[in-house]
């Protein structure tokens, strides 16, 4: 029994649910549309030469070429790691394509320059990249200074291997801010990438960080200077759209000093009958007092209703909490691709620093997700909280995986927990894997899970109440979800609600 | 004469190898309230399930007409929309949805399938302030999840509160009195009292005769073993009291 008094459903089978999640239907996939786009690509197939035909096309410096050609070198003495609760074909990574760009479009650009096909695109998607539009309704303060809203947002829009744009730069410069595409800060900024690059995540963390070290294409760079609080949320929309193409993207975000920002990503991929891979890799570095607040909602394409197609999701997510009292949050929603393998993890480094995540993830249909957390406590008096809420529907797999360790001069290290699994229907599995090590006596670490079943009793009180089987899901799975959703920026949490509906459609009969 | 809006005939209802209602026979015209007395185990809160159309009861024979039309063919939800309202004798817990919250989905999904617009937000907050005040349900257990942790008499407060927003043509009242003091039982009574009307009608299934004195019935019907075995006025209900269902049994043996 949870704290929220889920009942624990009788053990009987509906049989009637059970059918219709047979007859699932998860091909209602939203964003599954493709963008008929020329494209600039790089032969299928990877080695050294691939990996120089990328740097060139960043036109990158060659201490930039040399970290990737590292990074592949090691990644080829590496294997796949299998310990992941989900199963998939052997991965030919012979048969990808490493970058494709919409053609002419070599790094972001102004609006006006940007292929109308790829502004209608992103509009689609309901991402609003004219700056227009959104200047549209922002207020002149007194001394003729634009004020964005606090509903602003300002968006690096990705598109398969670069970033078509990024909107807002002028505003945030003003502050200080840079907003990029890592290309462009490889180039206009060697000396942060330099210094942070892989001071999180190491090239050689793991077999999918590695590779993504050696071939990664784009990505956000977000530098905040010591004290600024950024006036508005920063988000980057990933996109995936060519074939046989991966994605590896690279953000890194760094919080100076006494700042804080908050940042969100989401993304999306048209419905395509083979697997892709999508490996990124996010860094994030909060110093002194800093605060970064990370906010996901992933939506990659999960692939059709018997498991074909969808989006490998291999990732990599870390954030350093290097200086004290820093914190860094991530909230998570996932509810897309085939398979979800994923750690956004804190390294709380810093003394009385605060690691926070809160996560939904979502599965259905044959998707498999093996999702979770780790919080690694270094410094003194380091607090870290846990809230992760599983939800399986169909056939789907939902694994929560989180490590919570204890270095030994870590005093007073403290984690709350909390992983708790809904189930619908009973040909899907919910599992909890903590690992919870401590070095030290004084640290305090507290764990629950509950696993529980939306019960008959609750789906009839429901729709005696006039609502239909699906709003009833909806209903109940977003009580269920109701404390991470209030972790979500606004913008994302209206959005979310819908998701969660969209995602669990046909889960119930 | 025009169409009752309720009319139950000889309804055989089975559950797993067990027959719980054998053959009942019922007949509720508009604007009347029926009482439904009978011991725990006689079917009455089978009756009321099956009115809702809760799966796991099978219908072996019999009918059931709601305003003519066959009950049994609509899905709960449809049911719901066409005005079928049934107040439980254990609410159930939906842990994480604010009352106001849940209010406003079932309000709304009702509308939808009657073709109805969505209520706008000023229009909803009235209409709960005005069922609130009726009930004596504060503000703060609109905000809390709907059942959860709530006492008995919120519970069933809560429950009359969703029949008041959704003004439904037949109420069920499955022991709306159990897990009531004597000064919540007064407020839920007042409550749905004033919800009688010319339009609306109400089925009251109780054990206890002290209900009905609360809400005072047109037509009381004693409930044994499956079947309705006595039908009369509402003094029924007191001679049952006096006289306990023992005697009612053995007219059915009999």
């Amino acid at each position: 029994m949870s704290d929220y008094g889920i009942p624990t459903l009788k053990e009987n089978i509906d049989r009637e649910t059970v059918d219709q999640v047979l007859a699932l239907d998860v091909d209602k996939y939203k964003y599954g549309f493709e963008t008929d786009i020329e494209s600039d690509m790089a032969p299928k197939g990877l080695d050294e030469d691939t990996i120089r035909f990328i740097s060139a096309k960043k036109e990158e410096p060659q201490w930039m070429l040399d970290w990737r050609l590292e990074a592949f070198r090691r990644w080829q003495t590496m294997i796949e790691p299998t310990w992941a609760r989900v199963k998939y074909p052997k991965i030919d990574f012979q048969d990808q394509h490493y970058y494709a760009a919409p053609k002419g479009s070599s790094g972001p650009k102004s609006l006006d320059e940007v292929d109308p096909e790829l502004l209608r695109t992103y509009e689609k998607l309901g991402i609003p990249l004219s700056e227009q539009k959104i200047l549209a309704g922002v207020q002149e303060d007194g001394n003729g200074e634009a004020t964005p809203f606090s509903g602003n947002v300002a968006v690096d829009a990705v598109f398969d291997s670069v970033s078509v744009v990024t909107t807002f730069r002028k505003e945030l410069a003003k502050s200080g801010i840079i907003f990029c595409s890592i290309s462009e800060a490889v180039r206009e900024y060697p000396e942060l990438v330099q210094k942070y690059l892989g001071s999180v995540v190491p090239v050689t963390d793991n077999y999918y960080a590695t590779l993504n070290s050696a071939v990664f294409t784009d990505g956000s760079f977000v530098y905040i200077p010591k004290g600024v609080r950024c006036p508005m949320e920063l988000s980057t929309y990933f996109r995936i759209n060519e074939r046989n193409t991966g994605q590896f993207e690279r953000t890194l975000i760094i919080a100076e000093e006494g700042s804080y920002v908050s940042y969100l990503e989401g993304c999306t991929a048209p419905m395509r009958d083979e697997n892709q891979l999508h490996a990124a890799v996010v860094e994030l570095v909060a110093l002194d007092d800093a605060e970064i607040k990370y906010s996901t909602v992933q939506n990659w394409y999960p692939g059709d209703k018997n498991g074909k197609g969808g989006i490998y999701n291999f990732v990599t997510k870390r954030g350093d909490c290097r200086g004290k009292n820093s914190k860094i949050s991530w909230t998570q929603v996932e509810t897309g691709s085939a398979i979800t393998w994923k750690y956004p993890s804190c390294i709380l480094r810093g003394d009385g620093s605060r690691g926070e995540f809160y996560s939904i993830a979502i599965s259905n249909g044959h998707q498999q997700v093996d999702s979770g957390t780790k919080m690694i406590h270094l410094g003194k008096n380091t607090s870290s909280r846990i809230i992760s809420k599983g939800i399986a529907a169909g056939f789907s797999d939902n694994t929560y995986r989180g490590q919570v360790s204890c270095h030994r001069k870590a005093t007073n290290a403290r984690n709350f927990t909390q992983c708790d699994s809904l189930l619908i229907g009973d040909t899907c599995g919910a599992h909890t894997v903590p690992y919870i090590e401590s070095r030290n006596s004084s640290a305090v670490f507290e764990h629950e899970a509950t696993t529980s079943k939306i019960s008959d009793d609750q789906m009839f009180y429901c729709l005696q109440r006039g609502l239909s089987e699906e709003e009833a899901v909806a209903l109940i799975v977003n009580g269920f979800v109701r404390d991470v959703l209030q972790h979500l920026p606004m913008e994302f949490m209206v959005e979310t609600q819908k998701l969660i509906g969209i995602s669990l459609e046909g889960s119930v009969g | 004469m025009s169409t009752p809006m309720l009319e139950i005939k000889n309804l055989h209802v089975r559950v797993e190898d067990q027959e719980i209602l054998k053959g009942v026979n019922l007949t509720l015209n508009r604007g009347e309230v029926h009482a439904v007395m009978g011991r725990n185990g006689s079917g009455k809160s089978t009756l009321s399930y099956v009115l809702a159309g809760k799966d796991d009861y099978e219908i072996t024979d019999g009918e059931i007409l709601f305003n003519g039309e066959d009950l049994l063919e609509m899905e709960p939800d449809e049911r719901a929309a066409a005005g079928v309202f049934l107040a439980f004798q254990y609410p159930i817990e939906i842990p994480g949805v604010a009352t106001m919250t849940f209010l406003k989905a079932a309000m709304n999904a009702q509308r939808k399938s009657r073709g109805e617009g969505e209520l706008s937000t000023p229009e909803f907050m009235k209409a709960v302030k005005e069922a609130a005040s009726l009930l004596e349900v504060k503000q703060d257990m609109l905000k809390r999840p709907l059942n959860v942790g709530f006492s008995g008499g919120e519970k069933k407060r809560a429950e009359i509160l969703q029949m008041a927003l959704l003004a439904p043509q037949l109420c069920i009242l499955d022991e709306t009195d159990s897990g009531l003091d004597i000064d919540a039982l007064k407020v839920v009574s007042e409550g749905v009292n004033k919800l009688r009307g010319p339009d609306r009608t109400m089925l009251v299934i109780t054990h206890y005769q002290r209900l009905l004195n609360h809400i005072v019935p047109d037509v009381v019907h004693v409930f044994s073993d499956g079947r309705v075995v006595e039908t009369g006025g509402k003094e029924l209900a007191l001679e049952l009291e006096a006289k306990g269902y023992a005697d009612f049994d053995a007219e059915t043996a009999a």
